[in-house]
């Protein structure tokens, strides 16, 4: 009998477990950021830069060099490194309090500068880390710790649409908004982080992919019940689509 | 020896910089230090590097923090509201161990202040300055040519030691013009590559990872120590200051930076009115030189603080001094240059003259 490996753990992944709750997403996410590193070819030459959040611990789980940011800076981290390395490959992951709430310059200014770095941008509509407040990306109505009653327009401004955002600078050369609650939303969302992470290679400029996740602990349901919400909720909310695309296809 | 240049403050630290090995540069505008960056964006395109001016001094700290990572020389400077602003990214690179060399060119506090000369940053920059506990090699420059040298030698004291270093000037230092010799271009390619640690790649080695983080209390813990430790060695090696005619001097002024050039006027002219003052300045404000002040308080009249802000150095001395000698203070606050004979004045008062 012989056997053909088909599947195996990324290079890019270390051995380490990962921190994250059952049913959480951020460990598909991880997984697929090594692939394409993998993909790429380019693990020896990747500098990852973890953000403040759950993800603080995405240094031990990046089998490349890689550092802590203070949270919300890791865009100025990685444009630091990039531009004392610009034969290096610089990564930010970062979720949406890090990068939507006290990151909203540094993600900005970076993407306008078109530094030549890649951003995974995780977004899950809370704060997970700390227990579950409202992130900028919560939607209406949405109870979390510090909004009891559901998320008020008028007390807490509207949910945050960071990809709409980023979409009107300049020096973004790719930028897609995808999810990860089923099979085909994980190869989409991989050939999105490829290209992205291409944006880099190629020289062309900022790659970002926002990635709707789940948080089934600190949303009070299931991971099951996680994946429709995040249907059923987060998608009209945030819509899905590639807003910039400098990449182009393989051919 | 080179030749001699007549140079503003700002621009010396600027080039001496270059000439130290620094190919990278990040920034934000605030006055009194604007010449420092302006010069900058013109001169590190000439040598190959870069400048880039950021969105805040938050981003600007993390900028370096990034840069620092990769083991390559590294420079920012700014304004003291900047610095405050720093101070969290300050405190990651002191716990990450990353050399770089911050400059902060002291105006007028607390607050938005204004944007005179001012020593009122002596605190923040000898005690830590934001959170944790950690020092930063603090070096205070007392003319232009001091001023480079001592920008020359920060890049190696940040290699030497893994730790940002800190230079703290202010706006007489930085928009004075004198004449000064630039030391040589250091090669490139002798510089310190920190290939035990930086973040380069791992190709062909174990990943390196670069944090100012453990979640475990007692690995923490150990970081701590280790940065205990090299704060010892620092201590150790590192003390520097200037005598200035104490040999048979009764009164000792100390004084550090623009009011120590102005103390020099005042020995000099209480010296014509036959009173036996010497100057002592620290040269390092972090590690502060507490013994060699000591020996010299013993038996003195009067040990004379002389600053331009409300006593921060001041408790420093007086740890120094213990009850060797009475020690009293003059300053001048938000932004006001004292004069030598308003100086001497208060001396003389002090003495009962």
């Amino acid at each position: 009998m012989a056997f053909e490996l088909i599947l195996k753990r990324p290079e890019s992944l270390t051995q380490k477990e990962f921190t994250y709750c059952p049913g959480c997403t951020h460990g598909i996410i991880h997984r697929l950021v090594a692939e394409v590193i993998d993909e790429l070819g380019i693990r020896e030459k990747t500098l990852a830069v973890a953000p403040i959040g759950c993800s603080v611990f995405a240094y031990h789980f990046f089998n490349t060099d890689a550092t802590v940011a203070a949270h919300g800076r890791a865009p100025a981290v990685a444009t630091g490194m990039k531009r004392a390395r610009p034969d290096l490959y610089v990564f930010t992951y970062q979720g949406d309090g890090d990068l939507a709430a006290i990151g909203t310059a540094e993600i900005v200014h970076a993407a306008n500068r078109g530094e030549k770095i890649t951003t995974i941008f995780v977004n899950n509509a809370i704060y997970g880390m700390t227990g579950g407040q409202m992130a900028p990306t919560t939607l209406l109505g949405m109870k979390t710790t510090t909004t009891p009653y559901g998320r008020s327009a008028a007390n807490d401004g509207h949910p945050l649409h960071v990809a709409e955002i980023i979409k009107e600078a300049r020096g973004v050369a790719f930028l897609a908004r995808t999810k990860v609650n089923t099979p085909q939303d994980v190869q989409k969302t991989k050939k999105a982080i490829k290209k992205a992470f291409l944006a880099q290679v190629k020289g062309l400029g900022f790659g970002m992919v926002e990635v709707l996740s789940t948080c089934p602990t600190n949303w009070g349901i299931d991971p099951v019940s996680a994946l429709k919400w995040l249907e059923e909720h987060m998608v009209p909310e945030y819509p899905l689509g590639t807003f910039i695309d400098k990449v182009g296809d393989e051919k | 020896m080179g030749e001699r240049v007549l140079v503003k403050g700002t621009e010396a630290i600027g080039e001496a910089a270059v000439r130290a090995g620094c190919r990278l540069f990040f920034g934000y505008p605030i006055t009194p230090q604007n010449e420092l960056p302006e010069y900058m964006s013109k001169r590190m395109p000439e040598v190959n590097g870069t400048f880039l001016q950021t969105e805040s001094e938050v981003s600007t700290i993390n900028m370096v923090y990034g840069a620092a990572c990769t083991g390559m020389r590294v420079m920012t400077s700014t304004s003291s509201p900047g610095f405050s602003l720093m101070q969290e990214g300050v405190s990651y690179m002191a716990c990450a161990q990353l050399p770089a060399v911050l400059v902060n060119v002291v105006r007028g506090g607390p607050g938005l202040g204004d944007i005179q000369p001012s020593q009122g940053d002596y605190w923040q920059a000898t005690k830590g300055g934001g959170h944790g506990d950690y020092k930063l090699i603090v070096l205070a420059p007392s003319t232009v040519q001091e001023a480079v040298d001592l920008t020359y030698l920060a890049f190696d004291l940040a290699d030497e030691y893994r730790s940002p270093v800190l230079i703290i000037a202010d706006g007489v230092i930085g928009q004075m013009m004198e004449p000064v010799t630039f030391p040589e271009f250091r090669d490139l390619n002798t510089l310190p590559k920190h290939e035990d640690w930086s973040l380069t790649g791992a190709n062909g080695r174990e990943k390196h990872i670069v944090v100012s983080f453990d979640i475990d209390p007692y690995v923490l813990e150990k970081m701590n120590l280790e940065l205990v430790e090299k704060f010892k060695k620092i201590e150790a090696k590192e003390k520097r200051w200037e005598e200035y005619k104490l040999e048979d001097a009764d009164v000792v002024i100390t004084a550090f930076g623009t009011v120590a050039r102005i103390a020099k006027s005042v020995v000099e002219q209480a010296r014509k009115e036959g009173i036996k003052v010497g100057l002592f300045r620290p040269i390092t404000l972090w590690p502060f030189a507490y013994e060699r002040l000591e020996e010299i308080s013993k038996g003195k009249k009067l040990i004379f603080d002389v600053e331009m802000n409300m006593g921060q150095m001041l408790e420093d001395v007086k740890l120094a001094v213990k009850d060797h000698a009475p020690v009293e203070y003059y300053g001048r606050l938000g932004g006001v240059v004292p004069t030598p004979d308003e100086i001497l004045n208060v001396l003389k008062s002090k003495l009962g003259r």
